[in-house]
């Protein structure tokens, strides 16, 4: 029991990198209508900055935390005004493949400024070590990550439905034509959506900062399970790409805890089911069989 | 949604009659062709030109999904690596020629394209990229596990190139290039009779409208299936050729980065051209070739920026734009000649 609960707990704290990339990638495919290879690399540079930050600045986690965010932030819309936009009428494959490129040049251009082998990093104080919850003893680090990010993903629920933007960012997300004929301006939020789904990832990255190898190649895998979850959860969801996030962390965990050799592919075999049960996703609505 | 994969090749097609391009261009650029794949070895260090027609018929197996049925698979790397695998355990087992094990390896390559096919073609556009992205990660991850048999990490070693009794060493590799090129150019054939028969018609029209394919009576989701099968075969006979002009065979054939190098391929040639998968590979293996030895670091660099310029600015890719100007020029003279008639 003991040890399912701690499984429990590390497959969400892993399962919340998962689902605050995967909301950053289903708010941009909403309102932009592109899939941005790219979260992977965005997600690696967020980890890489708050290391680098800690290296030279001595900023600590709480610090980064804000900061990276912020920074990507900046780094997306400079994406978005410089590259993604002009293909933004465009067939999304496009896009598709310009972020493919565009994560070659990144993980490259880091590798060799940085190396190849992982950066360190080093937690602050109050969060290192174990905590003991009623007999179940869990690395105080893992339980941080799982509340801080709920936390994260309630407060854009409550961006997204109680708010006037997150108004407009979903009535653009679902119906944009009418969104547009209502007289709202769809494309203003096309930039700082971007730049905002993209400091989602880079927050994924700096929560992994700790628990991760921080190296080039980190973004990698992770884009690619990244695309398992949103074809969970149904890409155009974002409640969808939330839960199926944490629903891939856990079967990560007790994969590697119960099967460490099919760990990996368990979650690929989780993504068959769902496309022989509901081709949509979780959440998806049927889209047009086009 | 947008209804096809390729925004601008249809509609140029569309713009010119369908007998557009005349036979006899048609007969030129086939007898050039093929004088340049035998000329090649002499041109190229030889284990080199064996890549550029392998990675050829790699590039015009995905554009027959990608430019003929509209769907972009980014996993073709799971069909290409394991046919190498499974060639390179052939030869290496059995002893077996290496046609026959290359023949072997396409085979694979296709029983595993059904179920992926099937599973893929439930998701169209830009899903159909995810997932299929996502199965080819599946594979690799199993290939990377399986060490007994696949080496994981370490890669196959030692792959024979036994032709029928005749052992072509590695110092033999100028003779290996003419005893494989057969099995490329048959490859491409059957690439060029898929595209130009009926059934490349339904593909097209697939790709252009597949409601109204639908609406016609055609079952769509069947012939995507066929086409994925078929292209993944292609696929499986220039990867196990690949691996037996290696000797050897790596993880990274599995991975990702190969899906990717070779929509780039197709892309920088020219997306629906069967032709720019050839032109595209011979750029891109001559690029990293002349990268490599030079000493320069991190050929992912510029691979990434080409990948990004191409996509921004020559959609088109090279054979596309060269077709297109001559096709609007054909184009151009063919009306003005009707106006004069009409004025006559």
């Amino acid at each position: 029991m003991n040890a399912v609960l701690q499984y429990a707990v590390q497959g969400l704290a892993a399962g919340s990198f998962y689902a605050l990339a995967a909301l950053g990638l289903a708010i941009i495919f909403g309102v932009l209508g592109v899939v941005n290879f790219a979260h992977g690399a965005f997600y690696m540079l967020g980890a890489v900055a708050a290391a680098v930050l800690l290296d030279l600045l001595d900023l600590s986690l709480w610090w980064s935390l804000l900061v990276v965010p912020v920074l990507m932030f900046g780094f997306g819309v400079l994406v978005e005004r410089l590259l993604v936009q002009w293909l933004i009428r465009l067939d999304p494959l496009y896009n598709f493949l310009l972020t493919f490129g565009l994560t070659l040049v990144l993980v490259e251009l880091v590798k060799q400024q940085y190396g190849v082998s992982g950066l360190p990093y080093r937690l602050p104080g109050p969060l290192r070590g174990r905590v003991d919850l009623a007999g179940v003893v869990l690395p105080r680090y893992q339980l941080f990550v799982l509340l801080f990010s709920v936390g994260i993903c309630a407060l854009v629920w409550l961006l997204m439905t109680r708010t006037r933007i997150g108004m407009i960012v979903r009535a653009s997300t679902e119906k944009p034509e009418l969104a547009r004929a209502l007289g709202i301006n769809v494309g203003r939020w096309v930039t700082p959506v971007f730049g905002f789904g993209v400091a989602l990832a880079g927050l994924a990255g700096v929560l992994a900062a700790p628990f991760r190898a921080i190296t080039a190649e980190m973004g990698n895998n992770f884009a690619i399970i990244l695309f398992a979850v949103v074809v969970i959860g149904g890409l155009g969801s974002i409640v969808g790409a939330v839960i199926a996030g944490f629903m891939v962390g856990l079967v990560e965990a007790f994969g590697q805890a119960y099967a460490p050799t099919f760990a990996q592919i368990l979650i690929f075999v989780l993504m068959v089911l769902i496309i022989l049960v509901r081709p949509a996703g979780l959440f998806g609505r049927k889209e047009a069989t086009a | 949604m947008t209804q096809s994969v390729v925004t601008e090749a249809p509609a140029t097609e569309a713009d010119v009659p369908s007998t557009g391009s005349d036979p006899r261009v048609r007969w030129v650029l086939l007898a050039v062709g093929l004088v340049a794949a035998l000329a090649l070895p002499w041109f190229v260090y030889p284990p080199v030109a064996m890549d550029i027609v392998a990675l050829a018929l790699f590039a015009i197996a995905l554009d027959i999904l990608l430019g003929f049925t509209g769907l972009l698979s980014f996993g073709h790397a799971a069909f290409w690596g394991s046919s190498a695998y499974v060639t390179g355990l052939i030869a290496t087992h059995y002893g077996a020629p290496f046609p026959v094990a290359v023949l072997a390896g396409a085979v694979f390559a296709m029983i595993l394209a059904l179920p992926i096919g099937y599973l893929s073609v439930r998701r169209s556009g830009i899903y159909f990229a995810m997932v299929t992205l996502a199965f080819a990660q599946m594979v690799y991850f199993i290939a990377y596990q399986w060490s007994g048999l696949t080496g994981g990490e370490n890669g196959l070693q030692g792959v024979p190139r036994t032709f029928f009794g005749i052992d072509l060493v590695e110092t033999e590799s100028f003779y290996f290039y003419y005893a494989a090129l057969p099995i490329i150019l048959l490859g491409m054939w059957g690439a060029w009779r898929i595209v130009h028969s009926p059934f490349g018609r339904v593909l097209m029209a697939i790709r252009d409208n597949s409601q109204r394919a639908r609406a016609l009576g055609y079952e769509v989701e069947k012939y995507k299936v066929i086409a994925f099968v078929l292209s993944a075969g292609l696929t499986g006979l220039a990867g196990g050729v690949f691996a037996i002009n290696h000797g050897f065979v790596a993880l990274t054939e599995l991975h990702w980065s190969t899906s990717g190098e070779v929509v780039l391929m197709t892309v920088l040639g020219g997306i629906g051209t069967l032709w720019g998968g050839i032109l595209g590979a011979f750029l891109t293996v001559m690029l990293a070739d002349y990268l490599a030895s030079s000493g320069f670091q991190g050929i992912d660099l510029v691979t990434g920026s080409v990948f990004v310029l191409v996509v921004l600015l020559f959609r088109r890719g090279v054979w596309g734009t060269v077709r297109h100007r001559y096709l609007a020029r054909r184009l151009r003279r063919a009306t003005r000649r009707g106006a004069a008639d009409t004025r006559e």
